[in-house]
This record gives C-alpha cells, sequence and structure tokens, in this order.
C-alpha cells in the first residue's frame, strides 16, 4: 500500500514546475491534470450550451411577439449573440482576474504564462481560437457530412482529427494543448485551500489519559507517513482510521487499550513534535524506509 | 515539550491574522469589487504579499502540517498573479493596443502578408487563365452558391442588375445582412488561423481557394465590359474584408513558420512567440470584418456610383497601409509584444 502511496506522491512531484517570484520564493505551481482539463471543457460547453439556449429562447420570442423592427433587431441579436458567445466565452473569463472559466474555476484550474510573467490578451486570444481547429472544425465536418459514403468517411476524419489532437495534451510532460502551446500557457492548479485547523492546536492541554511514545517509537516512521497520517487524520473516514490504527499498533507492538481516534491524535502530535524538532536541527527523514539525515 | 522555544504552532499564532486579511483582501481583488479598495488596503496588498510568501518559506522548512503548507501556496500563488499578473489598467491596455500593439503585430507579419497575398493573386490568375482557355471551368471553379445569376451565360444586363440597384424591399434586412456577413467571414479568419498550425499549408490552400472563386467571377464581368464597375463594387468593402483575410492568413502563416523555422530559439519559445506576436493581429482582423460586414451590408448597397465606391474603398486601403505601416515613434509596452 505505501510503495503505491510513494508512487502516487511521486507522480504528483512530477507534475509540479517551479516559478520563482521576484521575492526568490517558488510557488511550486501543478500542472492541472489532463482529466480535470476535460471536466472543465465539458462544464463550459454544457454552461455555454445552456446560455445560448436560454437566450435564443428570449429574441426569439421577442421576435415573433414584435413587428417587422423587433424581428429584424431579435435576428440580429441571436447571430451576433451566438458568434461572440462561441468565439468569446473562454477568451472574456480567462481574461479576468481568476484567468478562468467557471469550468476551470470549478475544478480549480488557472491558465498562466509559461514564464510566470503577465498573461497577455494576444496569448488568450491565440490559444482559444486554435481551440477552433482542435474541436469546432471536426464537429463541423461531421455535422455537414453525414448521411452518404463520403459524409460518413469525412466525420470519421473528422474524429480521428479530434482525438488525435486533443490527445496531444497526453504526449506531453506539461498537459499542453496545442493552444497552450502556441500561446506559451500553462494551465495549473489554483486550488483554494481554507485554512485548517492544527491538529495539534492545544499541545499544552494534551489529555492526561491520551498515550505517550517512546523516543524509539516515534522514530519509526518518516515525514511521508507523518503526512499521510494528516490526510487521514483530516479527512478519512472512520473505517480507515481504524485500519490505520490497527495498522500503527500492530508496527509499534502496542496492545489495543485507547479509543482509536484518541491514539490517532496523540500518536500525530508526538510524532509532528518530534520530527519538527529534528527539522528545527536540519535533520529529515524522508519515509520509513530512509535515514534520519 | 516546554523546552521548545520555537514551535510550528506559536509560529502559527503569530501569523494567522495577516494570512486572513491577506485572503480577505485578495478575495476583493479577484471579485469585481477592486474598485472599492481604499487606499489604505492597496498599500496593505504589497505588505500582506511578502508576509505570505515570507511566512511560506518558514513554513516549508519547519513545518510538518501539509495542509497549512498547502493553504500558504495557494494563497501566495494568488497573491503572486494579482499583484504580478496585470500591471496595467483596462483603459491603458485598450489604448496600448490601438495606438501601438495592433499596427505593430500588423507591421511584423509583413513578409507573411505578401506571401498569403501573392497565393491569393496566384489564384486568381491561374483560375482566370482557365476559364479563359475554356468557360467549362467556370462551373467546375465557382461553389454553386456564389453564382446568382452570374454565370458565364447571363446576359450584360443581368450582370449590371447584380451590382446595382436593389430592391427596395430588401433594404429593411440590410443590417441583418451585414450580421451574417461579419459572423460568417470572421468564422472564416478564425479558421485560417487556426488551421496556420499544419505549417501553414492549409491556410494557404484555403486563401487559394478563395482566389480560385474570385478570378472566374472578375473575367465574367470583364468579358461584360463591367470590369471596374465590379471591382468597384467588390472594393467598396473589400479593400478592408480581403486585407483582413489576409493579414488572418499571415497570422496563420506565423505560427506554422514558427514551428518549423525557429531559428535561434528553441521550438516552444519560437511558436509561444508567433502566438504573441499573431493573436493581436487576430483581434484587429476581427475588428476589420466589422467593419467590412457593415460596409458591405449598407454602404455597397446604399452606394450606386462607381467612382463613389472607389473612392470609398481606396480610402480605406489607404488608411489601414498607413495606419499599419508607416513608421511610428514606439509609445509603450503592451498587449502584443509583452
Amino acid at each position: 500500500m505505501t510503495s503505491a502511496m510513494a508512487a502516487y506522491a511521486r507522480r504528483r512531484d512530477s507534475m509540479v514546475r517551479q516559478v520563482v517570484t521576484p521575492e526568490g520564493v517558488d510557488l511550486r505551481l501543478e500542472i492541472g491534470s489532463a482529466g480535470a482539463r476535460l471536466a472543465a471543457l465539458a462544464i463550459d460547453f454544457f454552461l455555454q450550451a445552456l446560455v445560448i439556449i436560454t437566450f435564443v429562447i428570449i429574441f426569439g420570442l421577442a421576435g415573433l411577439n414584435g413587428g417587422g423592427a423587433v424581428r429584424d433587431i431579435a435576428g440580429i441579436g441571436i447571430m451576433l449573440g451566438i458568434f461572440l458567445l462561441t468565439n468569446f466565452w473562454f477568451i472574456g473569463f480567462e481574461l479576468g482576474p481568476r484567468a478562468a472559466t467557471p469550468g476551470k474555476r470549478l475544478l480549480g484550474l488557472r491558465v498562466v504564462a509559461r514564464d510566470g510573467g503577465q498573461l497577455s490578451v494576444a496569448s488568450v486570444v491565440s490559444r482559444n481560437f486554435v481551440r477552433q481547429l482542435e474541436i469546432l472544425l471536426p464537429v463541423q465536418f461531421m455535422m455537414s457530412g453525414m448521411g452518404d459514403v463520403l459524409g460518413a468517411a469525412t466525420a470519421l476524419l473528422g474524429l480521428v482529427w479530434t482525438l488525435g489532437l486533443g490527445c496531444f495534451l497526453l504526449f506531453n510532460r506539461d498537459r499542453m494543448r496545442l493552444g497552450d502551446l502556441i500561446a506559451g500557457t500553462w494551465v495549473v492548479q489554483a486550488r483554494r485551500h481554507r485554512i485548517a485547523r492544527e491538529i495539534t492546536e492545544d499541545v499544552l492541554e494534551e489529555p492526561s489519559d491520551g498515550p505517550v511514545f517512546t523516543h524509539a517509537e516515534l522514530a519509526v516512521y518518516g515525514v511521508f507517513e507523518l503526512q499521510e497520517l494528516e490526510r487521514v487524520i483530516r479527512t478519512g473516514d472512520l473505517q480507515r482510521k481504524i485500519l490505520v490504527a490497527d495498522t500503527i499498533r500492530a508496527k509499534l507492538g502496542r496492545p489495543l487499550v485507547e479509543d482509536d481516534m484518541l491514539f490517532l491524535v496523540s500518536f500525530y502530535r508526538q510524532l509532528k513534535a518530534k520530527q519538527e524538532r529534528d527539522l528545527l536541527f536540519g535533520k529529515r527523514r524522508a519515509d520509513k524506509n530512509s535515514e534520519l539525515q | 515539550m516546554a523546552d521548545v522555544i520555537y514551535s510550528t504552532a506559536a509560529f502559527r499564532h503569530e501569523h494567522e491574522g495577516e494570512w486572513q486579511a491577506f485572503e480577505a483582501l485578495c478575495n476583493r481583488l479577484e471579485g469585481w469589487a477592486f474598485r472599492r479598495i481604499s487606499d489604505e488596503e492597496l498599500l496593505a496588498l504589497p505588505r500582506l504579499y511578502r508576509a505570505t510568501l515570507s511566512s511560506l518559506s518558514i513554513a516549508r522548512a519547519t513545518s510538518l502540517d501539509a495542509a497549512l503548507i498547502d493553504y500558504l501556496e495557494g494563497l501566495a500563488t494568488r497573491g503572486y498573479f494579482l499583484i504580478y499578473g496585470v500591471r496595467e489598467s483596462r483603459r491603458a491596455r485598450l489604448a496600448a493596443f490601438f495606438r501601438y500593439d495592433w499596427p505593430a503585430a500588423v507591421k511584423g507579419l509583413w513578409r507573411e502578408t505578401l506571401i498569403v497575398f501573392a497565393v491569393l493573386a496566384l489564384g486568381i490568375a491561374l483560375s482566370w487563365w482557365l476559364v479563359a482557355s475554356d468557360a467549362n471551368w467556370y462551373h467546375a471553379l465557382m461553389p454553386e452558391g456564389m453564382v446568382q445569376g452570374r454565370g458565364p451565360d447571363a446576359s450584360v444586363a443581368e450582370l449590371r442588375a447584380t451590382i446595382f440597384g436593389t430592391a427596395p424591399e430588401d433594404r429593411a434586412g440590410l443590417h441583418f445582412f451585414a450580421t451574417f456577413l461579419f459572423t460568417n467571414n470572421a468564422s472564416v479568419a478564425i479558421n485560417a488561423f487556426a488551421l496556420g498550425f499544419a505549417f501553414g499549408v492549409p491556410t494557404l490552400l484555403l486563401i487559394f481557394y478563395q482566389g480560385l472563386s474570385t478570378g472566374p467571377m472578375l473575367f465574367v464581368f470583364a468579358k461584360a465590359g463591367l470590369l471596374t464597375d465590379f471591382v468597384g463594387w467588390l472594393s467598396i468593402h473589400g479593400t478592408t474584408e480581403i486585407f483582413a483575410i489576409i493579414i488572418a492568413g499571415a497570422a496563420g502563416l506565423r505560427i506554422g513558420t514558427g514551428f518549423a523555422f525557429p531559428g535561434a530559439r528553441s521550438r516552444m519559445e519560437a511558436a509561444a512567440q508567433a502566438g504573441r506576436d499573431s493573436g493581436a493581429a487576430m483581434i484587429g482582423v476581427l475588428l476589420m470584418l466589422a467593419l467590412a460586414g457593415l460596409l458591405e451590408g449598407f454602404a455597397r448597397q446604399l452606394v450606386q456610383q462607381t467612382a463613389l465606391r472607389y473612392a470609398i474603398g481606396g480610402a480605406l486601403l489607404l488608411f489601414w497601409c498607413s495606419y499599419f505601416y508607416l513608421p511610428r515613434r514606439r509609445s509603450g509596452v503592451g498587449v502584443g509584444t509583452k
């Protein structure tokens, strides 16, 4: 199980890119995953369709009920509205202060310039106009050629085209679409984390009936296990907590005497305090398989 | 644990207020309320940002609380992009676009523009020659929808009717027609741009194809002795529209050549630079096409004298050329060139 976790951590690390601010701090931006990108695109298309349909219904009703001039204006409104919505939905949102469409915001993504600098209007326009080639053009092919044999061939070609260009993103480390390549951009994770309560908040009021661990017992794990334990305490379900508590007890050779949650929190607090103290002396142990160094 | 003087809990208690103040400020700046930010808050922004960055560095070095580090990383990233992401107001960027970026982007594409123009001219000349040598070529080259009574068998009067005069009932729909033309042309331009990706070849083919369908038409009108009138009818909007399509093709070609011939830079850098250069030009292309749509929809039907049509079309061509290509002092750095 732990080797799978370590592999996961390594994979996560391989998606982190260095962006150093002028103040000299590395922001460690994490490239957004292909799945998140696809989901964001789907959400955007869905919302776009929803807005367009509402728009057409409102203008269409106005046009049908009104006279000649109103009908004319409604026709222009629909045509211009669809054009603007399809071409400028992505551009407009990505130029905002969050640099993300609603879909990207929901998935916790944002567009950034690869050099960490200003995201220019021209970049955003280029990256989104290229989407025309990646998705909309083959879709047009497919739509136009339905019915006959030649049409089916064109549709197949369009499908292969879209799949080929869409998968371009999977074949580079930075998960860049063709548009990102052209515009010099990356799509990175920009999740908003709420500030979480510290598990070791009340160090001095540690309950007296909590178990106390010896130095040797605290020395079996490294930073990786500590942070996995933190994750389990914060977000894991009861089943998982019990499983983890039993695993630790077995490792330490302790009998089951106290409540699982109390055991986990006490162990976490003392392990963290010990490792942070080591850290202050410049000693860090990456995980249980490595040495303290 | 009383012997530990520094503790991450104490560090957190000491700085948590700063982080939350910065987070609240970021929330307001990212929302659309940034006009209501007071001077004090604006002055506090860089201070809080640096405090957060410094906290992040300390936390990374001393804390093993992953949730805390995640929170600070997220906050620092948001702050970084708020502070360094946009350095000018929207109005300043808009002004810079019209004064500098747009003409500079188009001017920077001059080589590609000439190539695309040559390809278009070649298409026109070739199709003219083909139709002149054998009239059957006309139907092979022209898409059915574009003929509209302008075939090689049409009489002079019929041809004349297509370029002069419109029935009064048509005028009511002019703005509808203008909108249709604009959205249609804009889609062609965006396609021409995006197709540049495959080393520019599909873009050139698209442009060549446009030329192929123009030449036969010119030939038919020339044979009827209406060439000057027909070109006038075309030029009133055509100088703007064709120019815009040529620029879109040139922008697409720039992307393709950026990939194929990156020069001294890396292929990635060259592609990114090409994208930035051509992106600004493409915004301009859409503006030009909007104007061309208006001219085509309204002016072409309302202005019936060939001389006046030439005057309008020629004046616009002169305007675009001088706007794009006359040397000017560089007035600022902005959208197109970063």
